[in-house]
């Protein structure tokens, strides 16, 4: 029973800033629509967040979907050397490339751009998405691929139409967390991105505490924390099984 | 991998024709190519990327011109990156020791599947689907003297007398940042120590009680020593997360009061962006980046 009572009173510590931040956002309605006022509009900040997390999901699914299934039933050459390259993304703190991804980006003439953001995204989600899709497709039966070959497919059709059906799971794992990873970093678009009408919400709601001379609107700087916060919380509590599968599956074990 | 040689061992010997065995190559390459590229450009080619830059005088705008070893010598002279390295140090330090008590604490709290334990685990977690950054700026206002709820109920706890300067002085910068590193990450690791947790069969613990173990024998006994995997993973985690410490800093403290809680990535950041310095920051990065690889490998080899 006393394990219950430390664990209501931990409980409570953990869930009162969130409680908090939701009530002190909501205390003066009028917080959310200063905030949609702010700078370019938070309307504009939260269609970049969007767009930006909705492309490193997408592009994440694909490219491991895609990688995923080679690695796991083909052989070629460098293979090896291409999955532990893939890995290696993991060995290397990522704050120390995000300087040469810039000027990189500027090259590509993806500089200030969601699309060049996504890519890095979708690179850094890589060793961990790739990892969980290769060895989802290694559980597979061969029989199912096989049956598919037999009726004629190719085999780009049976990968596209029974073999994704079969690790949707694992897809799940991968989006989840490409959504969460994208959706609120703030390092990568401080650097990537220099112009206000491309910021995401991160970037453009802690831009409200240091652009502003003079009092800061507090209320106004929680509302931004929920409009942030409350998409990840929710996703978080629908798809927490796989949240924890991701863990499981030994994603961390790089 | 051996699993993976087999396979493709049993299907070279059955479908004999070479040129089925040549396309399967071109379609493995094809369907691994998307991977290849990104990997290729965006990971690779700003690896080569950045030791060029640290050979070179590379300014935000205009031409860079070869100056080696220009920017590293001058690492030595850059009183403020100095100053950032001993204090992730210890702020590297202080977290990861009380980060891994909290996450072990709470692993150990929720890890029988009692009833109710599902709603513990979630609302331990729960901070850490919240993006850092907003974290930083929901404590910015929580611990605000004039607008945050925790001054007036401590005064009204007659814990203290008057508001605490949260953010105000640098132990204080200190403390306010690590309790919200515990707050956003405690569950993290949780979950981490967790899955160890849940790989220890029960019959160990049966076997040691059933021995006479008494619950403190059977923690430092058994679960800590079997533990030592995911533990060694966790440390690994909060060493690497706090060395590269930014978020937290930027946001939260904004590297004050008086610069006593500017992290190296802080320094690395300025460097390029405020003092347009690329190529002094793509040194500054390469030094980072050969140390963590280094410390990251040597932890491994000790701690597994």
């Amino acid at each position: 029973m006393s394990r219950y009572l430390t664990l209501s009173c931990l409980a409570v510590l953990f869930l009162f800033p969130l409680v908090w931040s939701g009530y002190a956002s909501l205390e003066e309605p009028s917080n959310y629509l200063e905030m949609a006022r702010f700078g370019e509009g938070v309307g504009t900040y939260a269609t970049n967040s969007v767009l930006v997390s909705g492309m490193t999901v997408a592009g994440t699914l694909v490219v491991s979907a895609l990688g995923g299934y080679g690695f796991a039933r083909f052989d070629f050459p460098g293979k090896n050397l291409l999955f532990l390259a893939t890995l290696a993304i993991l060995m290397v703190p990522y704050a120390t490339i995000l300087i040469p991804l810039y000027v990189l980006l500027g090259y590509l003439g993806l500089q200030n751009s969601l699309v060049g953001l996504s890519l890095v995204f979708v690179m850094f989600q890589l060793p961990f998405a790739l990892f969980m899709m290769r060895n989802a497709f290694e559980a597979l039966p061969r029989e199912l691929e096989e049956a598919a070959l037999v009726d004629g497919c190719g085999t780009f059709r049976a990968f596209s139409r029974i073999l994704l059906q079969a690790v949707r799971p694992a897809l799940i794992t991968v989006g989840l967390f490409a959504f969460l990873a994208s959706w609120n970093d703030f390092f990568a678009p401080l650097i990537l991105l220099n112009d206000g009408a491309s910021f995401t919400l991160p970037v453009a709601v802690v831009s409200m505490t240091q652009q502003t001379f003079g009092a800061i609107d507090y209320g106004m700087l929680q509302a931004g924390v929920m409009v942030m916060a409350f998409p990840c919380l929710i996703l978080f509590i629908v798809l927490q099984r796989h949240y924890v599968r991701g863990f499981m599956s030994g994603a961390l074990r790089g | 991998m051996t699993l993976t040689i087999n396979r493709t061992g049993r299907k070279a010997a059955h479908s004999a024709p070479s040129a089925r065995w040549r396309s399967r190559k071109v379609q493995g390459w094809l369907y691994a190519a998307p991977t290849a590229v990104i990997v290729g450009v965006l990971f690779i080619a700003p690896l080569v990327l950045v030791v060029w830059m640290s050979l070179n005088r590379w300014p935000l705008l205009g031409q860079a011109t070869f100056n080696a070893p220009a920017n590293y010598t001058k690492i030595a002279d850059n009183p403020l990156f100095v100053d950032a390295v001993f204090f992730t140090l210890k702020y590297t330090a202080i977290t990861t020791v009380v980060l891994s008590a909290a996450a072990l604490g709470l692993a150990l709290l929720v890890q029988d599947r009692k009833p109710g334990i599902g709603f513990f685990r979630t609302a331990f977690f729960l901070p850490g689907a919240v993006g850092f950054a907003a974290a930083a700026l929901l404590f910015y206002g929580m611990l605000n003297n004039d607008f945050g709820p925790i001054d007036p109920m401590l005064q009204s706890l007659g814990i203290t007398d008057e508001p605490v300067k949260w953010i105000g002085t640098p132990n204080m910068a200190l403390f306010s940042t690590i309790t919200l590193v515990i707050w956003r990450f405690a569950g993290f690791n949780m979950l981490i120590l967790l899955t160890g947790l849940q790989a220890i069969p029960t019959e160990v613990y049966e076997a040691a009680r059933s021995d006479g173990a008494n619950r403190w024998q059977v923690f430092t006994k058994i679960t800590l020593p079997l533990l030592r995997p995911t533990l060694a993973l966790m440390l690994i985690l909060s060493v690497t997360g706090s060395l590269l410490a930014f978020d937290q800093f930027f946001v939260f403290t904004n590297g004050g009061p008086d610069n006593s809680t500017v992290s190296m990535v802080m320094v690395v950041y300025r460097d390029a962006f405020f003092r347009f310095d690329l190529g002094g920051a793509a040194a500054l990065s390469v030094v980072l980046l050969v140390a963590l690889v280094g410390l990251n490998t040597l932890m491994m080899r000790r701690l597994r």
